[in-house]
């Protein structure tokens, strides 16, 4: 069952000069309920901008953007979204960061801390709770961000970048523990990242990006089992075919992303 | 689960026989600068400065003494610092609130915000301590001018931080508690009231200074009682030392009140790291 679907969506943003900016131009695809979609493209070519038009804080300039069905007028019902850049809450503790979705949501505070706890555990930050944000790594605070989004048990969730702050250790770790939290929820994800190997070793299906002003160049199929564990997933033959695919679609948009910035720079 | 929690550990400097030497040394040394200060004020005004003009130090301390012994010629001097701390903390609580509430709504009403621009410019453009005697005719010499005084001093100061607090707002803080599924009326009391928070201390330093002025000129502007009384009728009978004895009331009465605010704010705003904020305010 279709959850998410764009067709030829397209986002303008006023830019400077009068003349307006395309971010993206008609995106077309589509999120099935249960899959997990992974959007890679070079930097700036609208993947954060992609999400926005799903998540309904920005309206599309064109085209159409659904949910469930309906036309995304305003945030949809069930949608979790991760932003690329920082959002916790300074003045709250980890576990009142966490809690303030159930709040949002009429929870009591002792129900909404008890809920809070168990994901502040999941994503290991159990000994950290009574922490404020400024107490912890940048990394910490990404995964409080992550056990915010989690404990409302989206039906749609949106993640951008939401690992590439992390070491290599921990991100795969958090990658697998994505994938057990994930599996049978039944949750349409998109997953944007700059990293191949991520997108490979977590998607169904992986959406590559032209450059500036982005619109889908191309998606393939992920042809590997679940349940993954990603480390050992990396060494199969077939995930080596499959980046070997990806990467020669990819290759271009980077290469024409990079010619682009050194002519305007 | 139990909603027991570690608690945040407390960031301390740790008092190392090196730090207390060098505060040791910092207070000896002002101690230093002030004794040669008075002492050579005392000097001067007993063998080369005319004490009448400039005053001296005994003869402040004197009229300290007298005015908490004796009295004042308007009867005890604790009526008058009441009177004057009555008007300036009424005046403080009503000008913060309003500047507060006014501030935050209209920073995070666009359109109105604009509308009103123009108007907002002009009337901080006022010399508002003029209005001191203004406000005298209208509600006469009693509390009420005062305080209004007070009242308009305070209100400024406060509403411009709240209104810039208000729209300096993480658009990523609003956007994640949209997400996270809060109502307009959440994402005003848990995003946009904390994090203009800092800002709103910034500015109250700095107005309760601004109600004790606004107390004191309405009093000099008239009054039958407080400070700004004592400070008028010591100019009137040339007596400097009471204007300095007035001075310094004034001035430990502000500095009780910042340290107040200060414990205040250091409750409220424990999550902030351990930076300090200012606040550049004018009068
Ligand atoms: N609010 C906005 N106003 C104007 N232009 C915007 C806005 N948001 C994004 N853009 C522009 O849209 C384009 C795409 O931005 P977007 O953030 O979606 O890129 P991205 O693919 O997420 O990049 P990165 O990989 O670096 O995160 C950029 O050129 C950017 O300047
Ligand atoms: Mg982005």
């Amino acid at each position: 069952m279709t959850v998410i679907a764009l067709r030829n969506a397209t986002k303008r943003f006023p830019g400077t000069g009068g003349q307006p900016h395309t971010a993206v131009r008609d995106l077309t695809f589509e999120v099935a309920a249960g899959e997990f979609v992974a959007v890679v493209g070079p930097t700036g070519c609208g993947k954060s901008t992609t999400l926005s038009l799903v998540s309904g804080l920005e309206p599309a300039s064109s085209g159409e953007v659904e949910v469930d069905g309906a036309p995304v007028r305003g945030i949809p019902d069930g949608v979790g979204y991760m932003f690329q850049a920082d959002a916790v809450m300074p003045w709250r503790s980890v576990i009142d960061n966490v809690a303030a979705g159930p709040r949002y949501r009429g929870l009591s505070k002792a129900e909404a801390r008890t809920r809070a706890m168990v994901w502040v555990e999941r994503v290991g930050l159990g000994p950290f709770a009574g922490y404020y944000p400024h107490q912890l790594s940048g990394g910490m605070r990404k995964r409080v961000a992550l056990a915010q989004t989690l404990v409302n048990e989206p039906r749609i969730l949106l993640m951008d970048e939401p690992f590439s702050a992390l070491d290599v250790q921990t991100r795969q770790l958090m990658q697998d523990e994505l994938l057990r939290l994930w599996q049978g929820t039944g949750a349409a994800v998109i997953f944007v990242t700059h990293d191949l190997e991520e997108a490979i070793a977590l998607a169904d299906r992986v959406v590559v990006m032209t450059s500036s002003p982005a619109t889908v160049k191309a998606i393939f199929d992920v042809p590997l089992q679940r349940p993954r564990q990603v480390e050992e997933i990396r060494m199969t033959p077939e995930f080596v075919a499959t980046y070997r695919e990806i990467w020669e679609s990819l290759r271009d948009e980077v290469a024409r992303a990079r010619q682009e910035v050194s002519r305007v720079g | 689960m139990s909603a027991e929690l570690t608690a945040a550990p407390a960031v301390s400097i740790p008092t190392t026989k090196k730090t207390i030497h060098r505060r040791t040394r910092l207070w000896s040394v002002r101690l230093v600068f002030v004794v040669v200060w008075l002492g050579s004020w005392e000097l001067a005004a007993t063998h080369w400065i005319d004490p009448f003009f400039y005053s001296k130090p005994s003869a402040i301390g004197e009229r300290l003494a007298g005015w908490f012994t004796t009295g004042t010629a308007f009867g005890s001097v604790w009526t008058q610092l009441l009177v004057t701390l009555e008007e300036a903390v009424l005046g403080f609580v009503i000008g913060a609130v309003a500047g507060v509430v006014l501030g935050i709504l209209l920073g995070r009403a666009r359109f109105v915000a604009e509308v009103a621009a123009p108007f907002i410019k002009a009337a901080n453009a006022v010399p508002r301590i003029v209005l001191a005697s203004l406000f005298i005719i209208w509600f006469g010499l009693g509390l009420t001018s005062k305080v209004a005084t007070a009242v308009v001093l305070v209100f400024f100061a406060v509403f411009f931080n709240a209104f810039q607090g208000a729209r300096e707002v993480d658009r990523n803080l609003v956007d994640n508690a949209r997400i996270l599924g809060a109502s307009r009326r959440q994402v005003l009391t848990s995003i946009v009231v904390p994090s203009a928070t800092s800002w709103i201390f910034a500015s109250l330093h700095a107005a309760f200074g601004f109600a004790l002025i606004g107390a004191v000129v309405g009093e000099y502007a008239g009054a039958d009682k407080g400070l700004g009384l004592l400070i008028a009728n010591a100019q009137g009978t040339f007596d400097a030392a009471g204007i300095y004895a007035g001075m310094i009331i004034i001035t430990v009465v502000a500095l009780l009140a910042e340290w107040l605010l200060t414990l205040l704010e250091n409750r409220l705003l424990r999550w902030r790291p351990p930076v300090r904020t200012s606040g550049e305010q004018r009068a």
